[in-house]
């Protein structure tokens, strides 16, 4: 058991050397590294900016989402009795959430308040206004074709004058976001793929450089673990270090947009505030960064280590 | 503790470096292996190594069978076997000191022991003041001598030179034998390729000659 703990000990003793040592083999050439550091924080910040653009879209229309309704307008001549009957009926419609019945007398009521031409309507001899019935569909059924046909069934009863489908815009923007969310994943998948070729490619500059010192390695007995160890935790750190400066970059980028959002939101008395995820974003984004890091590096270092030698 | 029977050794090129080549070294035997250039010298060691492999015949050291001897094996079994060259292959950005230390290093040898073996072997061959410096900074003969110690400082049962002594004048060269020959008094076996016929003429131990990668007749 103390043995095990020793030899455990040592053993993490020895990784935690080779990873302070790739690391200053990084130190050592700061200006290409930083440039490849910064190559990567930008490969993976376009993604995640855009990302979190399409999150926030998301989110606003998610506010909305209650604002999704049908506008039932009852025939003048249908009597409040038949109209009530067929509000209960249309609850019973699967593709129906709830409704809520407005008779006349109610519309011509919230109409007064609202426009606050109480004294014109007082006026009228009569309430021009007709029963409304409002529908908020079911949430399953919110997609643009199941809204559509549902449209389409109502406006067929007879007791309806006019189905007025609300926020039409909104079902567009939720199309066009899922379109742009998988445009966004191809291009982070493309650039994921951009940032492990450039390791991949920096890994094997770097095993080249130090060519004469692997079969050096080699000749006095060391392991192909024990080769590609270094190689496998510079791919670590500028995986690591790429991520970290994709997250500043995100930071300061935020930070410029936010000001302008906060003016726009107030403009229409929202009370939407920027929500850059920063939290998630800051475990994330490293840790995609180093997983490409080590996989990058894994790669350049299986391809490239096997043919150098001894001579 | 080497053995080599019908060995046979073709490069890609279908040149024939070595021919149905036979012999045995004891252990802690120290012997010369000369003949002319292109006879065939680099090539053995390289066998003994494992930098190549014997294209037919065998390869016994140290009781394993290197026609058999897995690939992944292979850097274990170099752990036994010290290697000189003639242009040192000394890594030019380390100290002497990490230059030495690189095969203990590499066998996980704890961090103290990995400085006392060091310096013994440091010490052996007369650089202990140097430890600190960078190959770049030392002479011919020095460099050479810190090749030694790499491949000594792990106390391999066998060490290997090709030309150790190849770019040295006659008085280092003495030296540098006289080093191998304190490795072969503590019973480690040395086998030496050398041209310098003037220097080991003197000295008492077994010639192995090659020509055209046949074993030449003795006394030839
Ligand atoms: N990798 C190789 N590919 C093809 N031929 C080779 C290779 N290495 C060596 N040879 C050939 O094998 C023969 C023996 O070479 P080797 O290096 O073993 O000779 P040597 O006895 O060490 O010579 P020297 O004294 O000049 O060092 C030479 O003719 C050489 O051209
Ligand atoms: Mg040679």
């Amino acid at each position: 058991m103390s043995f095990f703990n020793f030899s455990l000990k040592n053993h993490l003793l020895r990784h935690l050397q080779v990873m302070l040592f790739s690391l200053g083999q990084l130190w050592r050439q700061p200006i290409s590294s930083l440039m490849t550091i910064i190559v990567i924080g930008i490969a993976l910040a376009l993604p995640a900016g855009l990302y979190i653009l399409l999150h926030n879209v998301d989110k606003v229309s998610g506010q909305w989402d209650d604002a999704t309704q049908i506008s039932l307008f009852i025939e003048k001549n249908t009597s409040s009795d038949r109209a009530y009957a067929l509000n209960k009926e249309l609850q019973k419609w699967p593709e129906i959430k709830e409704t809520i019945y407005q008779s006349s007398s109610q519309s011509l009521e919230e109409f007064r308040q609202s426009s606050g031409l109480g004294a014109l309507l007082d006026s009228l001899p009569s309430n021009p206004l007709p029963a409304v019935i409002i529908i908020h569909p079911a949430e399953n059924n919110l997609r643009e074709d199941a809204i559509g046909s549902l449209l389409a069934r109502l406006e067929s009863l007879p007791e309806v004058g006019l189905a007025q489908l609300d926020m039409e815009w909104l079902q567009r923007l939720r199309s066009l976001n899922k379109t742009a969310q998988r445009g966004i994943t191809i291009l982070g998948l493309l650039l994921s793929l951009s940032v492990l070729l450039i390791i991949g490619n920096t890994i094997r500059l770097a095993i080249l450089n130090r060519e004469s010192e692997i079969r050096v390695i080699k000749l006095v007995g060391g392991t192909d673990a024990f080769i590609r160890r270094p190689f496998l935790y510079t791919g670590f750190w500028y995986g690591l270090l790429g991520g970290m400066t994709a997250w500043m970059t995100i930071l300061i980028s935020m930070g410029l947009l936010n000001g302008p959002i906060n003016e726009l939101s107030k403009l229409y008395g929202s009370q939407f505030t920027l929500n850059w995820l920063a939290g998630s974003l800051f475990l994330t984004l490293p840790t995609i960064g180093l997983c490409l890091g080590i996989l990058g590096a894994g790669l350049a270092v299986s391809r490239h280590l096997k043919a150098i030698e001894p001579q | 503790m080497i053995n080599f029977s019908e060995v046979y050794k073709r490069y890609p090129n279908n040149y024939e470096a070595l021919s149905g080549l036979s012999f045995h070294l004891q252990e802690g035997e120290m012997a010369f292996l000369t003949g002319h250039s292109g006879a065939g010298k680099s090539t053995l060691l390289k066998l003994i190594a494992l930098i190549e492999r014997a294209s037919h015949g065998q390869v016994i050291v140290n009781n394993q069978n290197l026609t058999r001897l897995p690939k992944r094996k292979i850097p274990y079994y170099r752990r036994q076997i010290g290697i000189v060259f003639q242009d040192h292959n000394l890594l030019q950005d380390r100290t002497v000191f990490d230059n030495v230390a690189l095969p203990l290093i590499i066998a996980g040898e704890k961090h103290r022991e990995i400085g006392r073996r060091v310096r013994a072997a440091l010490d052996k061959v007369g650089l202990l003041g140097k430890e600190r410096n960078l190959p770049i900074a030392l002479s011919g003969g020095e460099q050479q001598r810190v090749g030694i110690a790499r491949a000594v400082v792990n106390r391999p049962p066998i060490l290997l030179a090709d030309e150790p002594t190849g770019n040295l004048d006659p008085e280092l060269s003495r030296e540098i034998m006289q080093l191998f020959e304190q490795f072969k008094q503590v019973g480690t076996t040395v086998f030496i390729a050398t041209h310098d016929m003037d220097l080991i003429q003197t000295l008492p131990y077994r010639q192995i000659t090659l020509d055209s990668g046949r074993l030449a007749e003795r006394g030839l």
